[in-house]
């Protein structure tokens, strides 16, 4: 392993004392990187088995590329491409979405780590590709960076860096962005792409614009596309969202290896199923009514009930917290989509808010199994 | 000489917005612009120093048990005189401020500096303490408005200051500047900047 030597060799001139010691973060992040480290993770909030986190977030990274890939042909498609044509296009028009956010984002990661003398933490792999994915895809690349610099710094460094942030860093670059750029982040132009290449002409994309499924629902009460095609993913909206096809294989994916808690999953499709009926049989107005099942098929529901609830660091810590924070959040999401007109899109505040409330319903879950077990002694 | 401290202090080491943390309120309501914002640090000027002036004058005649009382009935009397003074010059401002001039009765400021300084000290120490404050206070509140009115609205005092070709070239204002949230987070990077400078204000 010629790789092997030359790292070894050039460690001594890394480590502490070295002459260039004062780079032993970024060095000892590109060494994790490359090869499985002979030590365990000592800190944070995980479980401590020989599963280095390197390798637990290389398993989200795959559970995300079906739906990632999808989104790169989707891209094309929309734009009046076919087959691999399709799939380049899009794939060469969001690299640079990914490249901003990987650079800005591990940047920022590694000038903390080097101030705090702290290893370089991994969290940053798969938030830097979930931020591309929740994002319009003709988003500006300057607005993914002050959003990728916004969540790094204050959704996540000024808790302590990973393991010790409250909210989703990627979801608070998403409401970052939504908030700050809002006529940029919505409406009919920005979830086509807008790049005339490899034969994508101004009118086919002018053709192809429109609004979301949700903001069609939201305005009318009907969709013009039909839930198969929803379900499949072909229907406008944030890159990576569309096809809850391929988002629940990744879904399959996270629960086999164990590294998703199945609890908050399930009780986020029940929460939103429920409220969704409930809706449905005694709301008000066309759009209360739409089938329960349309929530979870259109918008970012399951990509967010998926990847972004499923959070281990921002959700319940325990297995009932996880029920009731994933049925709140599903619920919540609903809600806001139906009741709150300015809100198409409810999942990103849903499981923001959320994230806030888990330690305290969590302190509540563990209070109530304190006392139920005092009781016990009493008797 | 001691009695500069009272106005030098309350500028930095002594600030009550970003190290005693009082009247965050009126700092993130009123800070959209520049113009408001320092009008609205100069009333607040104005008053306390005020406040403190004539709570000082009075401070051995009143009995303890009713000094609120009479420090709210001060501090009220000149908010009032301040409101119509602003109503009677500068209409547009007093309007954009709203409800927040007559808030100025609340601002934890005022109440905090007559309590703990006017009344054990002389007039003119704490008239200058109420000038210190008022700077100190004003001071923030024209950092957090410049942030806010340049990158929410790409201007200063009202005037447009990104050039027009920005826009062109495919930037744009930041909205989410214009919500008292993101006045809170950079109340608190200044908080943060400002204790990396101070390190014996850094709590253990």
């Amino acid at each position: 392993m010629g790789l092997r030597k030359l790292v070894d060799k050039m460690k001594p001139t890394f480590s502490e004392g070295g002459k260039l010691g004062f780079l032993a973060s970024t060095f000892d992040a590109f060494e994790t990187f490359l090869f499985v480290p002979n030590t365990t993770t000592k800190r944070g909030a995980h479980i401590r088995d020989c599963n280095d986190i390197k390798r637990t977030m290389s398993v989200v990274i795959l559970a995300l590329l079906p739906a990632f890939f999808f989104g790169c042909y989707w891209a094309g498609a929309q734009v009046g491409l076919a087959g691999v044509n399709a799939f380049f296009y899009g794939l060469v028009r969001v690299l640079p979405m990914v490249a901003v956010s990987y650079i800005v984002g591990l940047t920022i990661e590694i000038i903390y780590a080097q101030i705090r003398r702290e290893e370089v933490a991994e969290g940053y792999l798969v938030t830097g590709l979930l931020i591309p994915m929740i994002m319009p895809v003709s988003t500006p690349l300057w607005m993914v960076a002050l959003g990728v610099a916004f969540a790094v710094v204050f959704g996540k460094e000024v808790f302590g860096g990973t393991g010790m942030n409250i909210f989703n860093p990627a979801l608070v670059a998403r409401a970052f962005v939504f908030f700050a750029f809002t006529p940029q982040m919505s409406g009919e132009k920005v979830w086509t792409s807008d790049w005339s290449m490899m034969g994508v002409t101004a009118e086919g994309i002018d053709a192809a614009t429109g609004a979301t499924a949700l903001e069609q629902l939201s305005t009318t009460g009907a969709m013009e596309w039909s839930a198969m095609d929803a379900f499949l993913g072909f229907i406008p909206g944030s890159f990576g969202e569309t096809s809850t096809l391929c988002i629940l294989i990744g879904a399959a994916i996270l629960l086999f290896t164990g590294i998703a808690s199945w609890r908050t999953m399930l009780s986020v499709f029940a929460g939103g199923l429920a409220l969704g009926y409930l809706f449905q049989v005694c709301g008000v107005g066309e759009w209360a009514e739409i089938p329960a099942y349309y929530h979870v098929l259109v918008g970012g529901f399951a990509f967010g009930a998926v990847f972004m609830a499923t959070d281990p660091v921002t959700s319940a810590q325990t297995n009932t917290g996880k029920y009731i924070v994933g049925f709140m959040t599903g619920a919540l999401a609903v809600l806001v989509r139906v009741v709150n007109p300015a809100y198409p899109e409810g999942m990103m505040l849903a499981i923001l808010f959320m994230n806030a409330l888990a330690p305290t319903i969590d302190y509540f879950v563990v209070e109530a199994n304190i006392s139920r077990r005092k009781k016990l002694i009493k008797k | 000489m001691s009695n500069l401290k009272n106005v030098t202090g309350p500028l930095s080491a002594n600030n009550p917005i970003i190290v005693q943390i009082l009247g965050i309120c009126s700092a993130l309501a009123v800070t959209v612009k520049l113009e408001p914002a320092f009008v609205m640090g100069l009333s607040v000027m104005v008053v306390t120093a005020f406040a403190n002036l004539v709570m000082s004058l009075l401070r051995n005649g009143i009995p303890s048990r009713i000094r609120i009382i009479v420090q709210l009935v001060v501090i009220a009397a000149l908010v009032i005189l301040v409101d119509q003074v602003l109503k009677a010059f500068v209409y547009d401002v007093s309007k954009q401020l709203s409800v927040y001039v007559g808030l100025i009765i609340t601002n934890c400021i005022i109440m905090g500096r007559v309590e703990a300084y006017a009344l054990g000290n002389k007039p003119w120490a704490s008239f200058l303490d109420g000038i210190g404050n008022g700077l100190g206070y004003m001071a923030i509140l024209v950092i957090i408005a410049f942030f806010r009115e340049l990158f929410g609205s790409g201007s200063l005092f009202g005037i447009k200051v990104i050039p027009e070709s920005f826009y062109e070239a495919g930037y744009s204002n930041v909205g989410i500047m214009l919500f008292p949230p993101m006045a809170l987070i950079i109340v608190g990077v200044i908080i943060w900047v400002h204790r990396s400078f101070n390190k014996d204000l850094q709590e253990k």
